[in-house]
C-alpha cells in the first residue's frame, strides 16, 4: 500500500542552500528518483535533477540519499522505514550546479587526459583477434557506466580539493587497468599511473567498490594489480638499476 | 528582465545529438579535417544509445559461414515487411561489418568464439546467429568506445594546437530549441545550456540532426529521458520532411511490474538464448501466432524449436524468435483473451530452461535489473512481460546514400531518419544503422562543406534575440492562473498516445486521438514556468512537450491514412497488408503550422535486389504487376542502372 514519506531534499546553488522538506506520496515498487519526480511534477517544477534512462543503465542520476552515495533510480524506497527521514543531497566532492546536480567536469578533464587505446601498428580492421579469457578482465571495467560515485565517496578528493590536481581517482584507475590489461594495447600505462594520475594517493579503504552500482572490483581487480606492477617497475631491484644505469648513461656528456 | 546574453559559437559542421550516430559521424568529419561542434542534452555519454542491450547486426560469418550481405539484406527487407528503403537496407547489409570491426581499432571489446573473432548471438528475423555483442549492454560499449574515439581525436588535436578543443567541441546539458534557416538553407541551430538557462547560437555550414527517437510521447516506453523527437520536430518546422511516422515499434518485452519500472526494457537476448513466452496455463502460445508470411521458416513443434538452439541448420527456429511486431501483437490478444500474468502482460522464462551459470553469464544486467527492481530471480522464476513503445521507424526522409535531407546543408541519421527500417526495425539493426548512416551523414556533410562552406548564412543579433525573447515566454507566466506546468500536459499526452494512437489502432480511435490533441494544443498555448532560469526543468519540459505535441500529431495523423495492417502499424479495422500500399509512403510536413500528410510513391526495389528472393515470397507483398517488371528487367540484363532511387 501507498504512504506518505517525509523527504528532506538539498535546494539551492552555488551561493549556498539547504535542506527543504516534502511530505510525498510512495507508491508499492517505488524507488527514490520515482519519488523525486513526483516532489518535481506536484510541489517544485524547478526541483533540478540529473536523470536519463531509469533503469541502472547510464549513470546519470548520482546522489547521495541519507549520505550514502547511489544511483536514484536504483535505489528502492522499501529499502528504508516509513517513518524514516530521507534526506537527499548532491553528491559531496564535485561543486554544486543547483539542487541535485553538480558540476562534473573534474571527470571528464581526467578521461581527456588517459591517452587512448594504441594498438599494434599495422593491425588492419577484422584482423584482431583475441581470446574471451583475456578480454575478460578488460571487459569488467568497461562495465562502467560513468556515474562517478566511486569518484564522489573516495576520500582523497571528498573534502580535500588540493588533491584532485594531483589525483585521477578510481575512474580513471579502472580506465588505465582496462587499457594496461587489454590483450592488444601497446602503451606503456603502469608508471604513468603513479606518476601522472596518482595512484600512491590510494590506500586501498575499498570504499569506491562498496559503491559501484555496476559492482565492478575496483580496489581487488584494477587498484591492487596496478599498485603491484607500478612496484615491480619501479623498486624490483634488477629493473631499478636497469633503469638507473640509463638515466645516468644519457645524463653523462658524451 | 534585461536583454539575455546570446554566445556564439560557429564550426564547418554542427551535429545534434550525441548518440551512435552523432558520435560517428564527428568522427567521419573530423578525420576529414572539419571542426565540429558537438550539442547533446545530457552529459556526454548518457545519450538512449546507452541502452541498447543485444546487440550489433553485421554479418561477418563468425559464427555461421553461410552468413553474407545478401542474407542481411533479405532479414532486414522481411522485418520491415519490404517497406524498408532498398538502397538503404543494401548499403547496411554491406557497411555493418566493417563499422564493427572499426570499433575494434577504437578500443571496443567484444564478447569473442573460440577462434578470437567477434562472437555473435542469435536475434529475431535474423537467418544466422549476426549480432555483434558484449553480453547485455552492447550499446554502453559503443557509446563509450565513440566517446573515447572522440576523445582520443581531442588529444590529438591537442597535441598539433595546443588545444583539445581546437577541432571538436562538445556541448553538454545544451538543448536546440530552432534551427537557424536562410533561404531556405539552414545555417545553424539556436537554444539554451540547461545548467545556467543560457543561450547560444551555433552557426555552422552544414547540420547533422542525430537526435533519436521520440519514445517519451507515450506512457509505457524503454526510452530514456531525452527521447522527445526534438530533432524530428526543429526539422519539420524549418521545412522538412518526415516518413513513416505510422510505425512505431512496441518492443514485446518490457518489464511489467512494479509499476515504477514498467516498460523499462527486457532484452530479446533472453529469447535469442533459450527464453520462451507462456501464458496463464502455462503455454508457448507463439506457436499460434505465426503469420502466412513467415511459416515456411518457423518450428511448428517445441521439440523442434528447442533443437534449433545446437543445430540451426537441420531445424527452424522457435516462433518465440519472430521480427518483433509479430510477438507484441501476439502478447497483447493473449493477455487480451484472459491468459495474461498477474499485472497484465505474460511470463518470459528462461529460469527453467538454462543453468544459473548460463544466465547470469549471457544476461548480467537483465539478472540485476529483476533482481534489484522487482525482487525476482531470473535463474528460478519467469519475468512478467508486455509491450513497451521502443523505437520510431519514422523519422525525416532522407537520400539513401548521404543522409541529405530535402532542406539543403541539412542531414540526418539514427533513429531520427526514416527508411531503412520500413514498418518494422530487426533487433541489432539500429546499432549498425547508427555506425553506417551516422558515417554515411559525417561524410556528406564534408563533402557539403566543401562545396558551400563559403556561402554559410549570417544571422543578426536582432534575430536571434528575438528568439530567446520567445523561449522565455514561459516564465512571463509564472503564477498567473489559467496557465498550467508542462508536466501534467505531457502525462496527458502519454497516456492518450498510449490508449489510443498505440499497438492497436482504429479509425475511431484514430479520430478521437486528433481531437484529444487538440485540446492538449490549446493548453500548450498556456505554458508557465516557475522559479529561476538556472537548471529549471519546469522550464525544459515545455520545449519537449510541444515537440511531442506535433509528434504524436504527424504519427496519429499518417496512422488514420494507412488503411491497412503493417510492421509496427496495426489497424483492427483493416487487419491485412495491401501490396498497393506497400508502395506507398506517407510524407509529413508543416503547412503554416498545420500537419499536411502526404501520399508519395515509395522507393522501387531494384530488380537485382528483388532476385534474392523467390517468386513465391515476393507474391505476399508485392502486386503481380511489379514482379513481373522486375523478372522481365533481370531477364534482359538490364538490372544494373536501378539501385531504388526515388520513383
Amino acid at each position: 500500500m501507498g504512504y506518505t514519506a517525509h523527504f528532506r531534499v538539498w535546494r539551492g546553488d552555488a551561493n549556498g542552500g539547504g535542506l527543504v522538506d516534502y511530505e510525498v506520496e510512495v507508491n508499492p515498487g517505488e524507488v527514490v528518483l520515482d519519488v523525486i519526480h513526483r516532489i518535481q511534477a506536484e510541489q517544485a517544477g524547478d526541483l533540478a535533477v540529473r536523470w536519463n534512462c531509469k533503469a541502472g543503465k547510464c549513470g546519470s542520476c548520482s546522489m547521495e540519499i541519507n549520505g550514502y552515495p547511489r544511483l536514484a533510480c536504483m535505489t528502492r524506497m522499501s529499502i528504508y522505514r516509513q517513518d524514516e527521514i530521507i534526506n537527499v543531497t548532491p553528491m559531496r566532492t564535485f561543486p554544486v550546479i543547483k539542487d541535485l546536480v553538480t558540476d562534473v567536469s573534474f571527470n571528464f578533464e581526467k578521461l581527456l587526459s588517459i591517452p587512448a587505446f594504441a594498438p599494434p601498428p599495422g593491425l588492419q580492421p577484422g584482423e584482431y583477434r583475441m581470446q574471451q579469457e583475456d578480454v575478460e578482465r578488460s571487459q569488467e571495467f568497461r562495465k562502467c557506466i560513468e556515474c562517478f560515485l566511486c569518484q564522489d565517496v573516495c576520500h582523497v578528493i571528498r573534502d580535500h580539493e588540493e588533491n584532485k590536481k594531483q589525483f585521477a581517482g578510481p575512474r580513471m584507475f579502472i580506465r588505465l587497468a582496462e587499457l594496461d590489461m587489454h590483450p592488444l594495447d601497446v602503451a606503456d600505462r603502469e608508471i604513468a599511473a603513479q606518476e601522472d594520475f596518482g595512484l600512491g594517493f590510494c590506500n586501498i579503504t575499498k570504499c569506491c567498490t562498496e559503491v559501484c552500482p555496476e559492482g565492478i572490483k575496483i580496489t581487488d581487480n584494477a587498484i591492487i594489480p596496478m599498485k603491484e606492477r607500478v612496484v615491480d617497475r619501479k623498486y624490483d631491484p634488477l629493473p631499478f638499476w636497469r633503469r638507473r644505469r640509463r638515466v645516468e648513461e644519457r645524463a653523462t656528456p658524451q | 528582465m534585461g536583454q539575455p546574453t546570446i554566445t556564439r559559437h560557429s564550426s564547418d559542421v554542427l551535429i545534434i545529438g550525441a548518440g551512435g550516430a552523432g558520435l560517428r559521424a564527428a568522427i567521419a568529419a573530423r578525420e576529414a579535417g572539419k571542426t565540429v561542434t558537438i550539442v547533446c542534452k545530457s552529459l556526454f555519454g548518457k545519450a538512449h544509445t546507452v541502452m541498447a542491450e543485444g546487440g550489433m547486426a553485421a554479418a561477418m560469418g563468425n559464427v555461421n559461414p553461410h552468413d553474407n550481405w545478401q542474407v542481411h539484406f533479405r532479414d532486414t527487407m522481411r522485418g520491415g515487411k519490404f517497406m524498408s528503403h532498398p538502397r538503404m537496407a543494401e548499403l547496411h547489409a554491406k557497411e555493418s561489418p566493417m563499422r564493427v570491426w572499426e570499433l575494434e581499432t577504437y578500443g571496443a571489446l567484444f564478447d569473442r568464439t573460440p577462434e578470437g573473432k567477434i562472437s555473435q548471438r542469435n536475434f529475431g528475423g535474423h537467418e544466422y546467429p549476426r549480432l555483434a555483442h558484449v553480453g547485455d549492454r552492447t550499446g554502453l560499449e559503443l557509446i563509450r568506445t565513440l566517446q573515447q574515439k572522440v576523445t582520443s581525436l581531442q588529444q590529438d588535436d591537442k597535441k598539433a594546437t595546443g588545444d583539445a578543443e581546437s577541432g571538436i567541441k562538445v556541448f553538454a546539458e545544451t538543448t536546440m530549441i530552432r534551427l537557424l534557416m536562410r533561404d531556405g538553407r539552414v545555417g545553424g541551430a539556436f537554444g539554451y545550456q540547461r545548467a545556467t538557462g543560457d543561450f547560444f547560437s551555433f552557426t555552422a555550414a552544414a547540420v547533422i540532426i542525430a537526435t533519436g527517437g521520440l519514445g517519451k510521447t507515450f506512457k509505457v516506453t524503454s526510452n530514456s529521458w531525452e527521447s522527445t523527437g526534438d530533432g524530428l520536430a526543429l526539422a519539420l518546422r524549418a521545412g522538412a520532411t518526415a516518413i513513416n511516422m505510422e510505425f512505431v515499434q512496441f518492443h514485446p518485452t518490457g518489464m511489467m511490474w512494479p509499476p515504477s519500472v514498467r516498460g523499462v526494457l527486457v532484452t530479446e537476448s533472453v529469447r535469442g538464448d533459450g527464453g520462451v513466452l507462456r501464458n496463464s496455463e502455462g503455454k508457448r502460445f507463439m506457436f499460434n501466432y505465426v503469420p502466412e508470411v513467415f511459416r515456411d521458416q518457423y518450428a511448428t513443434t517445441e521439440e523442434e524449436g528447442d533443437r534449433w538452439y545446437t543445430d540451426p541448420d537441420n531445424n527452424k527456429r522457435p516462433p518465440e524468435l519472430l521480427p518483433r511486431d509479430e510477438v507484441a501483437r501476439a502478447i497483447n490478444a493473449e493477455v487480451k483473451a484472459g491468459r495474461g500474468s498477474p499485472h497484465g502482460g505474460v511470463f518470459l522464462d528462461i529460469g527453467s530452461r538454462r543453468s544459473e551459470e548460463f544466465i547470469r553469464r549471457r544476461l548480467p544486467s537483465m539478472y540485476h535489473q529483476f533482481k534489484q527492481l522487482a525482487d525476482v530471480d531470473i535463474t528460478k522464476e519467469p519475468m512478467e512481460v508486455g509491450p513497451t513503445g521502443h523505437y520510431a521507424m519514422g523519422g525525416l526522409e532522407v537520400d539513401p546514400d548521404t543522409q541529405a535531407t530535402n532542406i539543403p546543408g541539412m542531414f540526418c541519421a539514427g533513429e531520427a531518419s526514416g527508411g531503412l527500417h520500413g514498418s518494422n526495425r530487426l533487433g541489432g539493426n539500429s546499432l549498425s544503422d547508427l555506425a553506417v548512416f551516422g558515417k554515411r551523414a559525417g561524410d556528406a556533410a564534408v563533402a557539403f562543406v566543401d562545396e558551400h562552406g563559403h556561402q554559410t548564412p549570417k544571422f543578426s543579433d536582432d534575430e536571434l534575440q528575438a528568439y530567446a525573447h520567445e523561449a522565455l515566454e514561459p516564465f512571463r507566466h509564472a503564477g498567473e492562473s489559467g496557465y498550467e506546468n508542462a508536466y501534467d500536459i505531457h502525462r496527458a499526452l502519454q497516456e492518450m498516445m498510449f490508449s489510443l494512437v498505440g499497438i492497436i489502432r482504429t479509425e475511431d480511435e484514430m479520430r478521437e486521438a486528433l481531437a484529444e490533441l487538440d485540446k492538449l494544443d490549446e493548453r500548450a498555448k498556456k505554458l508557465k514556468a516557475e522559479g529561476p532560469i538556472a537548471f529549471n526543468p519546469g522550464w525544459h519540459l515545455c520545449f519537449d512537450v510541444e515537440n511531442m505535441l506535433l509528434l504524436g500529431r504527424c504519427i496519429a495523423n499518417a496512422a488514420l491514412l494507412r488503411q491497412e495492417s503493417r510492421g509496427g502499424h496495426t489497424r483492427n479495422d483493416f487487419p491485412t497488408m495491401d501490396p498497393e500500399w506497400r508502395r506507398t509512403l506517407l510524407e509529413c510536413s508543416l503547412d503554416g503550422g498545420t500537419v499536411k500528410v502526404a501520399r508519395i510513391p515509395g522507393p522501387k526495389v531494384a530488380p537485382e535486389l528483388m532476385a534474392l528472393f523467390d517468386r513465391h515470397e515476393l507474391e505476399k507483398y508485392f502486386t503481380t504487376e511489379e514482379i513481373d517488371e522486375a523478372e522481365a528487367a533481370n531477364r534482359a540484363g538490364g538490372a544494373t542502372a536501378a539501385t531504388g532511387e526515388g520513383a
